[in-house]
């Protein structure tokens, strides 16, 4: 019974970490929260927020580089975000799956209503045409919105995330 | 003749400094397509002679957004090839990068699925790079004009349902119907998530 309930609770704790690493949000919700980052004026750490997908052969290939970057960088303030693309259908089944494999320990958002409402990808950035990989960068202290449709090697990566700082 | 041959190279000069770089908006006369098709024969866009003009897909065999759309494809080409407004398929991948998009590949996915337009090999990439193509499913939607010049009209999505369950809007269908019907086209440009390019290092 003891082992049970001691064993429940951990499969509980483990469920509660995922749930709260790997997390479902609507567009709108993607948007209130970015909004929000930007609002905070003394907030001078940099988001790096990459739109992946565990179907994306470049978007996997590229993010052992934004692990490795924000493993270097975590004391100096740069935040990495990951905005999966996945089908909703799938990312309980692979985005999961996935992150825990490849132990990620950043935030994981998987937009779940993006097919419909193209709108959301202008409002990224203009400059996207909608394919992935892509990356932001978002800075609110000096108001920096930065975007690229493109793979990064390391040292491309790291440049020019460095070149905000 | 000497003024012939620099013009010529003035030309050549001007395609090679901005050719590869160009990237086309609506409104822009495109290139001559003339590309290897999966049955090992050369398709240019001068064989359709009596064409007004082209749906040019650029897409692939492993992207999932591409696999989704085949049959969409397949269906625009019944519907308008008779109508004047052939499908061109073209897979612009680096196949070194995706073996999937191999030509071999590409000949064996053309099979089993039974495509009914020509579905070509970009394999120098240029004709991706020229259009300024950057994803698959991408699509061109061009017209001949009075002079013959294939002109663009459309760019983007084929409709705003990628699952194809039941799009409010089918932009492609839209955009040739209404150029059938002499009208402008009402979406010019749509954004679309997709696979991007992958293009070979340098």
């Amino acid at each position: 019974m003891k082992n049970t309930i001691l064993s429940l609770s951990l499969l509980f704790c483990l469920n509660f970490s995922f749930a709260q690493q790997v997390e479902g949000i609507t567009v709108e919700q993607f948007f209130e929260r970015l909004d929000g980052i930007k609002a905070q004026k003394n907030n001078d750490s940099l988001y790096v927020i990459n739109f992946w997908a565990t179907w994306c052969g470049p978007c996997v290939a590229e993010l052992p580089y934004f692990l490795e970057l924000q493993e270097n960088y975590k004391d100096q303030k740069v935040k990495l975000l990951l905005v999966s693309l996945d089908f909703d259908k799938d990312w309980g089944k692979k985005v999961i799956p996935f992150v825990e494999k490849s132990d990620i320990k950043s935030d994981v958002w998987v937009l779940t209503n993006y097919l419909r409402n193209m709108e959301w990808i202008d409002r990224v950035s203009p400059e996207w045409g909608g394919s992935i990989p892509a990356t932001l960068i978002v800075q609110p202290q000096k108001g920096i919105h930065a975007f690229q449709e493109t793979t990064f090697e390391y040292e491309e990566l790291e440049k020019w995330v460095l070149s905000f700082k | 003749m000497i003024r012939k041959i620099t013009t010529v190279f003035f030309i050549l000069s001007m395609v090679l400094a901005f050719g590869l770089k160009a990237q086309y908006s609506v409104g822009d006369e495109i290139m001559k397509i003339n590309l290897l098709n999966i049955n090992d024969e050369m398709v240019s866009t001068d064989d359709f002679e009596d064409a007004k003009g082209f749906i040019i897909v650029f897409t692939c065999n492993h992207c999932p957004y591409a696999v989704m759309y085949e049959d969409r494809i397949q269906a625009l080409n019944e519907k308008y090839a008779s109508k004047g407004y052939p499908v061109l398929a073209i897979n612009p991948n680096d196949a070194e990068a995706y073996p999937s998009d191999s030509y071999s590949a590409m000949k064996v996915r053309a099979e089993e699925k039974g495509f009914t337009f020509p579905y070509l090999h970009d394999e120098s990439q240029l004709v991706a790079k020229t259009f300024g193509a950057k994803a698959t499913p991408h699509t061109y939607v061009a017209q001949k004009d009075k002079k013959g010049r294939l002109i663009v009209k459309y760019i983007g999505a084929i409709d705003d349902d990628p699952r194809g369950g039941a799009p409010d809007t089918k932009f492609v269908e839209e955009a040739v119907d209404s150029l059938i019907q002499g009208k402008k086209v009402p979406t010019e440009s749509t954004k679309a998530v997709g696979c991007s390019i992958k293009w070979k290092k340098a």
